[in-house]
């Protein structure tokens, strides 16, 4: 069906959503196109294209993009397509192409600022309206492409926010991935984790900052890693660190997940504050502390090791969660259908066992062969086939609805609750982003 | 682990060692019979074949010679496989209702080596269905196993699984070993 822009509004209210929101595919694809292709999306990290010539492949809403370091040793992105027919240029997710773009079909070539080059018998194109010069014939540019101190994004429609006003207070996100390293630099780490996900992209970013569920959907993980330390004690050993990261999930109970506020910021931004004792009493955190005091002076060490922030959503498509070093991106590829990556990073000149630490959170929490994300997966495989059903209309975010406080455009959950905020606040985005008026497009 | 992973990682493909009849027919009962306590659940029974310092190994790249300190997509010694079992067999574990089933089949077993000590590292390939949620999907690879001769038997100091779509997209998760 086709949606007005009053019956798109109508799906949201102040504490509940409609179903259709997530079950439509006419309103994913004006998603795609007002949400996705109309603001800031992740492309990649610097560190993914070290050497001119590299390049990685990403989906922007329903665009193939080319994430690619120049001759010029500048990165720069451009959409995946040949202007002579149309044929893809790269195949392979990421590579080398050398000193310039190669398409397979007929041989033209480019420069790696999307410039055509060349191709063979060229002289036939003379007297047409081929123009070597016209960009009608080059690798197009997005309309818009920048970096957050090597984090690419790219828009693809003219007009709105810059890249830093439209990231606002969600930048701290990668800050923190930057500036918590005593090298005060960041490197991703091998290649990222690929899953898809049967479900809605929009339930995948509800779940992220939903403090209501790790005791419930993980409370099997969280026995088991009881378990596991159980034992390792009765060994006479003290269990490694990490696997509280896992057993909390049992142990923290009710009480435990309220004393965790949310936050929402303003263009759909939203973040979880600090859990999990990741500042504990220990060798390895102290060493860690001890190089961070050093490289900054301690003033700027503990403002940067006091930001409370666990884990932020960055609206539409990133989930980052700094004190672990890991960031994922979401890229929806229909309404029921959502595929994510998930990339670890490496601080520079940190302590290898704090690496390791989060490197060990990243196997247990977000590898292919994850416990904890694959009850996750399940539930909301199962919500998508739940809202398949018309039994009722709507999603309810009714937690602590109408008692969150608002100051200067932020809103913060009530204290001590577990406040469906992020939620609330999330889908009130969505409808503005819906509903906004035309920008002007590519 | 560096030596075990650093043993695997050296595989040569063309070493093809003369073993005796033998030693070929114990070594494939004993990759034969890992697979069937996988797809049996007969977990205990299959920790077992593990020495007490081995490890379970997927790693997320072809060229990875570490599982220590990298990225991987299974990086397993007996604590975090008996944590992965007791999830797995936890009343709560959501996604686990129904079980999932696994079906294995091994074969080109090919020793490549074996020492004075009558260690082995041999090679084979895996196909395996799994049945999840009602729809079957398949996975294939290749095992390499460094098997340590003891007293009682062989036991497994690696098993490294390289599976064929290793960089993914996984559309679920792999809760159990493969
Ligand atoms: S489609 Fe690329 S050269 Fe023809
Ligand atoms: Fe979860």
């Amino acid at each position: 069906m086709t949606w007005t822009t009053e019956e798109i509004a109508g799906l949201v209210e102040p504490d509940r959503a409609h179903r259709k929101a997530y079950t439509d595919p006419d309103i994913f694809d004006m998603e795609m196109e007002r949400i996705f292709e109309r603001t800031w999306i992740y492309v990649g990290h610097e560190s993914q294209v070290k050497k001119r010539g590299d390049y990685y492949l990403a989906q922007v809403g329903r665009q193939p993009v080319i994430m690619i370091r120049g001759q010029d040793n500048q990165v720069n992105v451009l959409y995946n397509r040949c202007p002579h027919r149309g044929a893809q240029i790269c195949s392979a997710r990421k590579g080398n192409t050398g000193k310039h773009f190669y398409c397979s079909y007929h041989a033209w070539t480019f420069h790696l600022d999307g410039k055509l080059e060349g191709m063979p018998a060229k002289r036939e194109y003379e007297g047409t309206n081929l123009d070597f010069d016209d960009p009608e014939f080059h690798m197009a540019r997005p309309a818009q492409v920048d970096n957050y101190r090597g984090f690419w994004f790219v828009n693809l429609s003219k007009g709105g926010h810059d890249l830093k006003t439209h990231l606002g207070e969600a930048a701290a996100a990668f800050d923190q991935l930057i500036d918590r390293a005593p090298g005060k630099e960041t490197e991703i780490v091998g290649d990222c984790f690929r899953m898809v996900q049967q479900s809605n992209w929009k339930i995948f970013l509800e779940n992220q900052l939903d403090a209501s569920h790790p005791g419930v959907t993980h409370e099997s993980t969280g026995k088991a890693a009881q378990k596991l330390e159980a034992k390792i004690r009765q060994e006479g050993e003290e269990p490694p660190m990490e696997l509280s990261f896992l057993s909390d999930f049992a142990r923290l109970g009710h009480d435990g997940w309220t004393k965790f506020g949310t936050v929402g910021y303003r263009n759909g931004h939203s973040s979880l504050e600090g859990y999990m004792g990741l500042r504990p009493d220990d060798p390895d955190t102290n060493e860690y502390v001890r190089r961070m005091h050093e490289a900054y002076g301690e003033k700027k060490a503990e403002e940067i090791l006091g930001t409370n922030i666990h884990h932020m959503l960055v609206y539409p498509c990133n989930s980052v969660q700094p004190p672990l070093q890991q960031l994922r991106t979401i890229r929806p590829l229909a309404h029921d259908k959502t595929l994510t990556e998930i990339w670890h990073f490496r601080l520079k000149n940190a302590p290898e066992k704090i690496y390791r630490r989060s490197l060990a959170y990243y196997y247990m929490v977000n590898s292919p062969s994850t416990l904890i994300n694959a009850d996750d997966l399940f539930n909301w495989w199962k919500c998508q086939h739940g809202l398949d059903s018309s039994a009722s209309e709507w999603v309810s975010f009714h937690r602590k609805a109408g008692q969150d406080e608002e100051r200067d455009g932020v809103s913060y959950s009530a204290p001590e609750s577990m406040s469906e905020l992020p939620l609330r606040h999330m889908m009130h985005a969505w409808r503005e982003y819906m509903t906004a008026t035309v920008g002007e497009k590519l | 682990m560096t030596e075990a992973c650093e043993l695997l990682a050296a595989s040569d493909v063309n070493a093809v060692a003369d073993v005796s009849i033998e030693t070929q027919l114990t070594v494939e009962r004993f990759l034969y019979r890992q697979a069937e306590l996988l797809d049996e659940k007969l977990i205990e029974d299959w920790m077992a074949l593990f020495s007490d310092d081995g490890w379970y190994w997927m790693p997320a790249e072809a060229d990875q010679v570490e599982g220590d300190g990298q990225p991987n997509i299974f990086w397993e010694d007996q604590g975090l496989m008996l944590m992965r079992n007791a999830r797995n067999t936890h009343p709560r574990a959501h996604s686990q209702a129904p079980h999932n089933r696994l079906c294995h089949v091994v074969s080109n077993v090919i020793i490549e080596s074996e020492n004075a000590d009558g260690d082995i590292i041999v090679r084979s390939r895996f196909q395996c269905a799994e049945y999840l949620r009602y729809e079957v999907r398949n996975f294939s690879g290749k095992y390499r196993h460094l098997l340590k001769k003891t007293r009682a038997g062989y036991k497994i100091a690696l098993q490294r699984v390289d599976l064929v779509n290793r960089e993914g997209p996984y559309d679920y998760v792999l809760q159990w070993w493969l």
